[in-house]
């Protein structure tokens, strides 16, 4: 029985990298965003940039379900490389779209979905004769054909062709040419519409639609950042590249045309820290965008900025590793490799959005932060948040907010004589005053250096100066739990003594799979973690229930690991759900590892026969 | 022991500057170098050279990764603010620094081995992007604090205090330098400091990336015969190819010259540089000629110095980046934050 569902299903692209259909597809997507449902677009591509296999996939869902969900109902097969593969792929019951130009043996194909061919090859190349035109026009024809398919609204489509081209508006009547060549063959010749259906809707809002990396990007422009200083590695290019257009966009002096930033694209990542660092220590606010392999290479200096006391922005969008490792799939597994960054004691901060509009609060965010804190903040994002388009609510600021500087003493004050000791706890929180180089003629000034020093950053070897700075930046610590976003708890209507715990771009699948796992009469309460160090509210939960889920997206239970190190939690009680494979974690993950636990949780106790 | 002050009392008609500064205003903590280390004289040509200029020494930023030299910072303008960085890396540090605040005096202070060994990519990145700095590095062929091994500029066949003979090849930074765009490329020695001077003074008032090579005899380490690093070594092959006066913008030039024997560079901010040619065929503004002069004489086994190269309409960083004039740590939320109305329209931009 063909799967029959309206404005709920999967469809799922296979295409050639470098072949122009990512456009293409994402017109698809926007087109069902602007009939008012809720899309939730994700690209599977490789680390190439022509002629590998690289799959767009778009749920379609208007109960507003935004994590990936697993299966294909609709699949869009343009790519014969992985033929077999995107067949297999099909859940029972779902459809396959190919192009039938040329005859596939029926041994080619399954009988438990239904087949449509399109002989897209054909129609291109009686209408073009230039090979690129067959190639790009081929990707509209096929949109075409999906409108027919769908029972979509075409005037949407061609409204979002005549958006895409403005400004080069002859291309707009052949592309609405080519997408009417494809929609009217398929009305002409095939079943329209099939069993998924799209119906307009008013289920999106006013949310927009934005990539993780281009929020964090806008954080750190509303943030004030001045330094970008970066090296490019995938997936983290993007934030750079946006800072780069929002800024040339809105921090263009009006009158001398001149730019209220400064963008570097380092040699290496050592240098891109080190500039962010150099930058830091002299009053700007300065952040690096990195993944693993680059944190791997900044060690040295974020040991430097913990104990010099530096501020610093580092956003990780986190790839899977270690090494290379898959470079373009995602996973959740720098959090150790941060949070304990470079040799010798350290701790540092780390926070963890959910998705775009976390993505730009938690960026502005991190540089207070880091300026209160002065320290490094890492914000970390992760493939799947930071180069996916993702329906997020709108960004909001509030103009009132004023920029937390942190302590920094001014020459006025020194002039009046209050006392200056770099690395003096004179209030008690661990934070000591600072000043910008070139402050006060001969008030204080003082050498920054890795090396040891007293209060009056004084060079020293001695032990006993050593412990109090030491201890001191344990304290500062201590002051970052209250002052992070903290954990976000949500508790089941019906009592329970079990929690999960999950964090990052784990969010919009695991809002889905409380749904399935209460629907199986599991209640379930939920923290989800937005910071490190931990606010109190984090040992109050474990505290509160019996055996608590940590669900993440990499292989060694990391968060685990700094829950278990830091808050002194007997590690029975803490039950790791891991997803670690690249691609994004799904609700149905979730909902069948916590679920066959709680099953086994649920058994009957054995009794002593006496 | 945990450092050394000096003491503050001073002879009371000892000089002053422009400012009212006298030359200790420009002393830093005693050095913990060892006695008669060539860096000491190239502390003291810094301190002479800001001493001369009138600089504010609070208006310079000193930042050095690490190693003997680049502990050198805390010897001299003790009312800086210094950076005593990570091995290697002292020229990320300082670009970072120089692009939040472009009105400081940047002084990046380095090594042999912290600049043409495990910071030769920063070196080399740093120069070619024209970050407006002094780039000193105080070269004398060796790991000191690490006892005595060679580095990277120690020349092919020099030998070692423990009898090793160099065979690697070494790295020429002052040619590196005129390879990768410095706008302003010297090379001197810690034991002349007339030469030391004038030049650190040039460079201090000179727009874009300024580098020294500075070779500064190592005692401990890289003094014996068979080194060509050493105090004797380069007093028999030091080639100096000119004389520089410098002449300050502030300053009438006074200094007469025998006609045809001088030549007088302007830099962009009006200072001069009147150059006394002991090289009659030389031109300091020929890039290309200035690196086969270079290669031509190290072949020979001499030791060039002087002022190199200077191209005196450079600029640097900041103008290739098209920055505001104001220093970028000086903006608030009132200049950077675009505001909730520019958010409202990229939100509606997205939807």
């Amino acid at each position: 029985m063909p799967i029959q569902r309206v404005n709920d299903f999967v469809v799922r692209f296979g295409n050639v990298n470098g072949s122009g259909s990512a456009s293409a597809n994402e017109m698809f997507a926007r087109a069902v965003l602007r009939m008012g449902v809720p899309v939730a677009p994700r690209n599977i591509f490789p680390s190439n940039i022509q002629g590998l296999p690289t799959w767009y996939e778009v749920r379609i869902t208007e109960a507003g379900h935004l994590g990936a969900r697993g299966g294909v109902d609709l699949m869009v097969a343009m790519n014969p490389q992985t033929w077999e593969k995107d067949l297999a792929s099909i859940d029972p019951g779902g459809y396959l779209f190919y192009d039938s130009t040329k005859p596939l043996p029926a041994s080619k194909f399954r009988d438990d979905i239904t087949v449509i061919g399109v002989p897209l090859t054909a129609i291109c190349n009686r209408e073009y004769t230039d090979p690129r035109q067959r190639q790009l026009f081929k990707n509209i024809i096929y949109i075409g054909v999906l409108t027919a398919l769908l029972d979509m609204d075409v005037k949407v489509v061609e409204q979002l062709i005549g958006e895409q081209y403005k400004g080069k508006e002859k291309l707009v009547p052949p592309n609405i040419h080519a997408l009417h060549l494809g929609r009217d063959y398929a009305l002409m010749n095939l079943e329209c519409p099939i069993g998924l259906k799209l119906k307009r809707a008013d289920a999106v809002g006013d949310r927009i639609f934005i990539e993780g990396n281009s929020a964090a990007a806008l954080g750190a422009v509303y943030g004030g950042a001045t330094v970008c200083a970066w090296y490019p590695i995938t997936p983290s290019s993007s934030l750079a590249d946006a800072f780069t257009r929002h800024c040339a966009k809105l921090r263009v002096d009006p009158v001398s045309k001149k730019a209220k930033y400064a963008i570097i694209q380092a040699e290496d990542e050592l240098a891109s820290i080190g500039m962010v660092i150099g930058a830091g220590w002299n009053g700007a606010r300065a952040f690096t965008a990195t993944s693993g392999p680059g944190i791997s290479l900044m060690q040295e200096f974020i040991g430097l900025a913990y104990f010099a006391e530096i501020p610093a922005v580092i956003f990780d969008v986190q790839r899977a590793g270690p090494s290379t490792g898959m470079p373009t799939r995602t996973q959740q597994c720098d959090l150790i490799s941060c949070a304990y960054a470079s040799h010798g004691d350290t701790k540092h901060v780390l926070l963890f959005p959910e998705d775009p509009a976390e993505a730009f609060e938690f960026s502005a965010a991190a540089f207070d932060l880091a300026d209160r804190l002065q320290t490094p903040i890492f914000v970390m994002l992760d493939l799947d948040i930071g180069m996916n388009h993702r329906l997020s609510k709108p960004l909001a600021w509030d103009d009132n907010r004023a920029y937390d500087r942190g302590k920094v003493m001014t020459a006025a004050e020194l002039e009046a004589g209050k006392e200056f000791g770099r690395y003096l706890d004179v209030d008690g929180d661990g934070i000591p005053y600072r000043t910008y180089p070139g402050t006060h003629p001969t008030k204080g000034s003082f050498f920054t250096r890795g090396t040891s020093r007293d209060r009056y950053a004084k060079y020293t070897e001695e032990g006993a100066p050593y412990v109090d700075n030491m201890q001191r930046l344990l304290r500062k610590f201590e002051t970052a739990k209250d002052l992070v976003p903290r954990p976000l708890q949500a508790n089941s209507a019906n009592p329970t003594k079990y929690g999960i715990i999950y964090y990052g771009s784990t969010s919009p699948a695991m809002d889905e799979a409380i749904h399935m796992i209460e629907a199986n009469g599991q209640p379930l309460d939920r923290l989800r973690i937005r910071a490190f160090p931990f606010h109190s509210s984090v040992p109050s939960f474990l505290a509160d229930h019996d055996f608590v889920f940590v669900v993440e997206q990499n292989r060694d239970a990391q968060m685990r690991s700094l829950i278990v190190n830091e808050c002194n939690v007997d590690p029975v009680r803490l039950v790791p759900v891991l997803h670690f494979d690249g691609t994004p974690i799904t609700a149905r993950f979730i909902a069948k590892s916590i679920g066959e636990h709680l099953e086994k949780l649920k058994m009957t106790p054995m009794r002593v026969v006496s | 022991m945990t450092y050394l002050t000096k003491p503050k009392f001073h002879h009371p008609a000892l000089p002053k500057n422009a400012l009212g500064y006298t030359h200790r205003d420009y002393e830093g903590t005693i050095s913990t170098l060892c006695a008669g280390c060539g860096h000491d004289s190239i502390t003291a040509a810094v301190i002479q050279a800001c001493f001369e200029l009138s600089i504010e020494p609070h208006r310079v930023a000193k930042i050095s990764g690490i190693g003997c030299s680049s502990k050198t910072p805390t010897y001299f303008l003790g009312n800086s603010h210094g950076f005593n960085s990570v091995h290697g890396r002292m020229p990320a540090v300082l670009t970072g620094a120089n692009l939040a605040n472009r009105d400081l005096i940047y002084l990046g202070v380095s090594g042999d081995g912290d600049s043409a060994s495990i910071g030769l990519g920063q070196f080399a990145h740093s120069i070619r992007r024209g970050v407006n700095m002094v780039y000193i590095v105080e070269n004398n062929g060796v790991y000191g604090l690490t006892k005595g091994q060679f580095s990277a500029t120690a020349d092919r066949g020099s030998k070692s205090k423990r009898g090793f003979i160099n065979t690697d090849n070494s790295i020429d930074l002052a040619a590196m330098a005129l390879q990768l765009g410095a706008t302003f490329v010297a090379r001197s020695f810690s034991g002349d400091k007339a030469q030391l001077v004038p030049i650190i003074k040039a460079a201090i008032e000179h727009r874009g990336a300024a580098f020294l090579d500075v070779i500064s005899p190592c005692v401990a380490f890289n003094n014996h015969t068979g080194s060509t690093k050493s105090f004797d070594y380069v007093r028999e092959h030091n080639e100096a190819v000119n004389r520089l006066d410098f002449i300050s913008s502030r300053m009438p030039i006074e200094v007469k010259y025998e006609p045809g024997t001088v030549e007088v560079v302007e830099q962009h901010d009006g200072s001069k540089l009147a150059l006394r040619k002991l090289a009659t065929d030389y031109d300091i503004s020929d890039r290309v000629s200035a690196l086969g002069f270079l290669q031509q004489q190290t072949a020979k086994g001499q030791v060039v110095t002087g002022l190199l190269y200077v191209q005196s309409d450079s600029d640097d960083l900041h103008a290739h980046l098209s920055t505001v004039e104001r220093p970028l740590n000086a903006l608030g939320e009132k200049e950077l934050c675009p505001g909730q109305a520019a958010l409202e329209k990229i939100n509606a931009s997205l939807r």
